[in-house]
């Protein structure tokens, strides 16, 4: 089980949490603009690197805020947690 | 008998009484079941589970193959336990197996307990290096828990006779249990075994804290406690387990692991045979010699693979007149229905008992679990334990370090090294104690004694696997391990191959003709040992297994004979039986009533939504495919909400409660997940919104009134409040008292019947439903459950998220289009331009008319278009909802249709087993479609 950094809580077991996907997954500014390829990505193409992968997390059980954590995907090392408004 | 008159750690004033296989026996306090029975003579303990062979206790340990036993009678009865890991107590009874166990039919009324903890430095091992590593951890100001897995701390030496500081060793033991006592940061856990290395240094400990005291456990302490442990340091100092040495007939009673004799002897002054012959590759089995000389037995010959064995072990067992066969292998072995009698060495040995030693495999099980590598040590003949990416040290025989001196440093630094990591003292550790160490000849590894056939060479005893399956499978075409494993069964026995993985793995080598190294190892997965399921259930069992959730109203459900359904969580009536009724008689009741009189549901169970803040409007218009900007306060609007893929998500009622403040309904069992959805966009893509979201789903109590004349049952409940269709219209919200309550009525109808929904807070809830029923009483009220609530709906073609729906259908595939806004931005929007979404041929939600009016298709039967075709057959969509309509006197049903919104009138064939079953395609709704007895 990990133990994951809540930026506004400390660390906590993975339990209290729920997972989000992938960070940093723009969402086009106007939909309605963009063509459906560019709209496709959006919804269905994710990064699956093995190594460090930058992911969301709502600490549900606690403060129920999201946030964004670097992971590593081989070794789950958490590298990183930071605010939402944080700079990735 | 076979107990020395002296000497081992057993207490020989305390005698208990067991038994084994019905004959009774005596052993000491002290024994385990295995020692015990070794001391009474008992020699064959199991026959093996392919061919029936006898076999006999092998080990002293946790690695245990042979010495499977069931323990204690009646709900209590444990199945598939190891001999040489259970404490004997007064009355214990035990029966041997034939490869596998009985679970009690009872149930286990045993407590079984969790407990979560946190250390600076966890140690895992409590022999001569876990102990050191602890006291030095310790001894820094650290936070340390040590967790041994035997009843007293000591690990291997308890069956030792090393000297340290020039006294016996158990001496020290005793000063280092006395000092790490007076720690007060440092916690011992005894008949702790570490079974599972997770992420982050979690590490989890099963504890066995009643079942070494029989029947004179305390009734109220739990059987076993599962810890949780979160170290920011561990130090794994989990020991090494002996090598069995592999040639034909070596699983016989008598033939055990040295190691394993000489706990047998020193720790609990037992001799598991009258004339032993030592087999090894190494000078450890020497000591065994040595062991069992003094002892009295007879010790013929140590056979020795090794060419020259030189040295200090050797010469000490040449001094006493023992024979080292040099350059010599146990080649073969004879015996009878007690086992053991006779080896050959290239002469015939009389023995009945021969101690085997093929080397030490470190217990890298926790290190691989943690995701450590490992490395073969050619010099050791051994994998050792080499990068580790979490906070993790190995010391001591699980790092290959073997010797007493050198274990006791290696577990002071690491501990010491370990304290220092997290802030506790300079790393540096106090001196070691001073320990006669003789120098070692090396190991020679040696994995296999030719033989032919290989047909009685056991690699496996538990799974009872041969040389001559591991040739099997490498004829098949085998080359990794796993497969292997797979093939063979190698290390899928309970004993998950501990003394097995190694040599079948050079074995593996041997026949492919490559080194060990290059083989590898199998990967070790939790748990090390068995642990009980009821361990990892805890106390979370029965009603606290998955909670249920009532609303305030369900006494009176209860009391008159409710039968609930499980929604989510939620305990909901079902429909409520009149004597006699079954339950298709009741639901039709039911839904009569609703269509021409009046009727009351409970439905609290409604996910509620508070949504306030100066934001919340454009909010709302976000989450929602329709607009909100005209709901006026003291209205309220149906909405239905997408994935950004466009896909339904989930339904519900917005009230328009006040100026900048709204209550969103949700469906029943979605509550939760839909305001995670609200808060995930509302904090990652809309931070800058005024929205505050609260859940109020148990703080309002909700009384739906349904039927022709639920607005008399409304007057008379509330008679100040105006109730007439001009007052009091579709979709509007009225607060005022009902029933002597404050209260919010909302004109909504999930039935298509006219109908008021009052909610008040969730305290007055049963006493808000009384007055209902009470007023209603003249009128025949009816209380009605979600079975014919979904009769209801479906008569009038309204889709039941999650049931109609799938996470696959639009909005428009509903044939909801209506509630999709045009003018505004929403989430999912953009995907309804897709090319798969705006395909014409996409299930549509349609009815169905089954040909005959007393066919009840099956929820979730397919369809097809043709009755006759051949395979494979178009399937065109499937059943989402079907009933038997007391309003329309017949069954009807709502489907998915590839298209089939184009296909109104024609008819498809569900293929059920009997038959085929035609129907036909109609609009999804049967039963007022101009809305007229809705709006009434
Ligand atoms: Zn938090």
């Amino acid at each position: 089980m990990l133990l994951i950094p809540c930026p506004w809580c400390g660390q906590r077991d993975e339990i209290e949490f729920r997972y989000g996907g992938a960070a940093h997954v723009e969402y086009p500014a106007d939909p309605e603009t963009v063509d459906d390829a560019t709209w496709a990505r959006y919804l269905f193409v994710r990064p699956n690197p093995k190594g460090p992968l930058a992911e969301r997390w709502c600490h549900s059980q606690g403060c129920r805020r999201w946030f964004n954590i670097v992971r590593d995907t081989v070794t789950h090392q958490i590298m990183r947690s930071y605010r939402m408004e944080e700079a990735p | 008998m076979t107990r020395l008159a002296s000497g081992g750690r057993i207490d020989r004033s305390r005698p208990l009484r067991f038994t084994f296989d019905a004959l009774p026996h005596t052993g000491f306090a002290g024994d385990t079941l295995a020692s015990a029975l070794l001391a009474n003579g008992v020699r064959v303990v199991s026959q093996s589970v392919t061919y029936g062979r006898l076999r006999g206790i092998f080990s002293a340990g946790v690695e245990e193959p042979n010495a499977l036993v069931q323990v204690g009678g009646g709900t209590g009865s444990e199945p598939m336990l190891r001999a040489t890991q259970v404490e004997l107590y007064d009355g214990l009874v035990a029966e041997s197996l034939n490869a596998r166990g009985r679970l009690s039919p009872e149930p286990d009324v045993a407590r079984y307990d969790k407990l979560f903890a946190h250390c600076d430095v966890l140690v895992v091992g409590g022999g001569s290096t876990g102990l050191a590593a602890a006291l030095a951890a310790g001894k820094a100001g650290a936070r340390v828990i040590l967790a041994d897995e035997q009843a007293e701390v000591g690990g291997t030496f308890l069956g030792g006779r090393d000297l340290i500081d020039g006294r016996p060793a158990t001496d020290w033991l005793a000063e280092v249990a006395t000092d790490l006592a007076a720690l007060p940061e440092v916690r011992v856990l005894s008949r702790a075994t570490a079974v599972g290395y997770y992420d982050q240094n979690c590490v989890l400990i099963a504890q066995r804290r009643t079942a070494h005291l029989g029947p004179a456990a305390p009734a109220a302490m739990a059987r076993q406690r599962l810890w949780q442990v979160r170290a920011k340091q561990v130090v794994l100092a989990t020991g090494a387990h002996e090598r069995p040495m592999v040639f034909a007939e070596n699983d016989r009673p008598g033939i055990m692991l040295a190691g394993a004799v000489r706990t047998y002897v020193n720790r609990y002054g037992v001799v598991p045979g009258h004339r032993a012959v030592i087999f090894t590759n190494n000078d450890s089995a020497y000591a065994c010699a040595i062991d069992l000389d003094d002892a009295g037995l007879d010790v013929p010959a140590v056979v020795d693979v090794r060419p020259n064995p030189a040295g200090g072990w050797p010469d000490r067992v040449r001094e006493r007149g023992i024979e080292v066969l040099a350059g010599q292998v146990v080649s073969d072995t004879a015996g009878g229905n007690r086992g053991l009698e006779s080896v050959w060495a290239g002469q015939r040995i009389d023995c009945d008992l021969l101690c085997v030693s093929g080397g030490f495999n470190p217990a890298v099980h926790l290190f691989i679990q943690s995701q450590g590598r490992l490395r073969y040590d050619e010099i050791l003949a051994c994998f050792v334990p080499d990068e580790a990416p979490q906070a993790v040290a190995v010391a001591g025989a699980a790092n290959g370090t073997f010797g007493l001196r050198d274990c006791i440093q290696e577990g002071l630094a690491a501990g010491a090294a370990a304290a220092s990591a997290v802030g506790f003292g300079d790393g540096h550790p106090a001196g070691a104690p001073q320990v006669e160490t003789v120098a070692e000849h090396p190991i020679v590894p040696f994995w296999l004694v030719p033989d032919e056939s290989g047909a009685t060479q056991f690699v496996d005893l538990e799974r009872d696997v041969t040389v001559a399956d591991v040739r099997r499978a490498v004829g098949a075409g085998m080359q990794s391990v796993e497969h292997v494993k797979r093939y063979t069964t190698i290390g899928t026995g309970s004993d998950q191959g501990k003394t097995a993985g190694i040599n079948s793995a050079a074995i593996v080598g041997a026949l492919l003709g490559q080194p060990v190294a290059a083989i590898g190892t199998t990967t070790f997965r939790p748990p090390y040992v068995p642990v009980s399921f009821a361990l990892f259930a805890g106390r979370t069992r029965g009603q606290l297994f998955d909670p249920a959730r009532v609303t305030p109203i369900h006494p009176w459900h209860v009391a008159h004979g409710a039968v609930f359904e499980n929604v989510g969580q939620w305990k909901r009536p079902w429909y409520f039986p009149h004597d006699g009724e079954t339950m298709e008689q009741a639901v039709l009741r039911e839904c009569r009533a609703v269509r021409e009189g009046v009727a009351a549901m409970d439905v609290s169970t409604l996910g509620k939504i508070d949504i306030q803040g100066t934001d919340a409007l454009r909010f709302l218009n976000r989450i929602y495919t329709n607009a909100y900007d005209t709901l006026a306060v003291g209205h309220c609007r149906y909405g239905l909400m997408c994935k950004a893929d466009g896909m339904v998500f989930d339904d519900g009622v917005v009230m328009h409660v006040g100026p900048d403040r709204y209550l969103a309904t949700t469906t029943s069992g979605g509550a939760a997940a839909v305001l995670d959805w609200m808060e995930e966009w509302l904090q990652t893509e809309w931070p800058d919104f005024r929205v505050r979201l609260t859940s109020v789903s148990d703080q309002w109590a909700t009384v739906a009134v349904a039927g022709p004349r639920s607005r008399e049952v409304l007057r008379a409940l509330a008679p100040a409040m105006a109730a007439d269709a001009v007052s009091f219209p579709f979709m509007a919200i009225r607060e005022g008292m009902v029933a002597g309550i404050p209260a919010r009525v909302c004109r909504i109808s999930f039935s298509g019947e006219l109908a008021f929904e009052i909610n008040v807070a969730s305290w007055y809830g049963l006493r808000l439903w009384e007055a209902v029923m009470a007023a209603g009483e003249p009128f025949g009220i009816t209380p009605y459950g979600t079975e014919a609530m979904h009769v209801l709906r479906a008569e009038k073609g309204y889709a039941i998220i999650g049931q109609d729906t799938d996470g696959t259908v639009t909005p428009q595939d509903l044939g909801m289009s209506w509630v999709v806004s045009k003018k505004k931005d929403f989430i999912g929007r953009r995907s309804h331009r897709r090319a798969d979404t705006a395909r014409p041929d996409r299930m549509h939600l349609v009815g169905l008319l089954p040909v005959e009016p007393e066919d009840l298709l099956p929820e979730g039967a397919q369809l097809i278009l043709e009755p006759r075709q051949e395979p494979p057959v178009a399937i065109v969509g499937h059943v989402t909802s079907s009933y038997r309509s007391a309003a329309l006197g017949r069954t009807f049903a709502l489907a998915l249709v590839k298209g089939g919104r184009d296909r109104m009138a024609s008819q498809v064939y569900a293929p059920l087993p009997d038959r085929l079953h035609p129907a036909t395609v109609t609009e999804p709704i049967f039963y007022d479609k101009e809305g007229l007895v809705r709006d009434g």
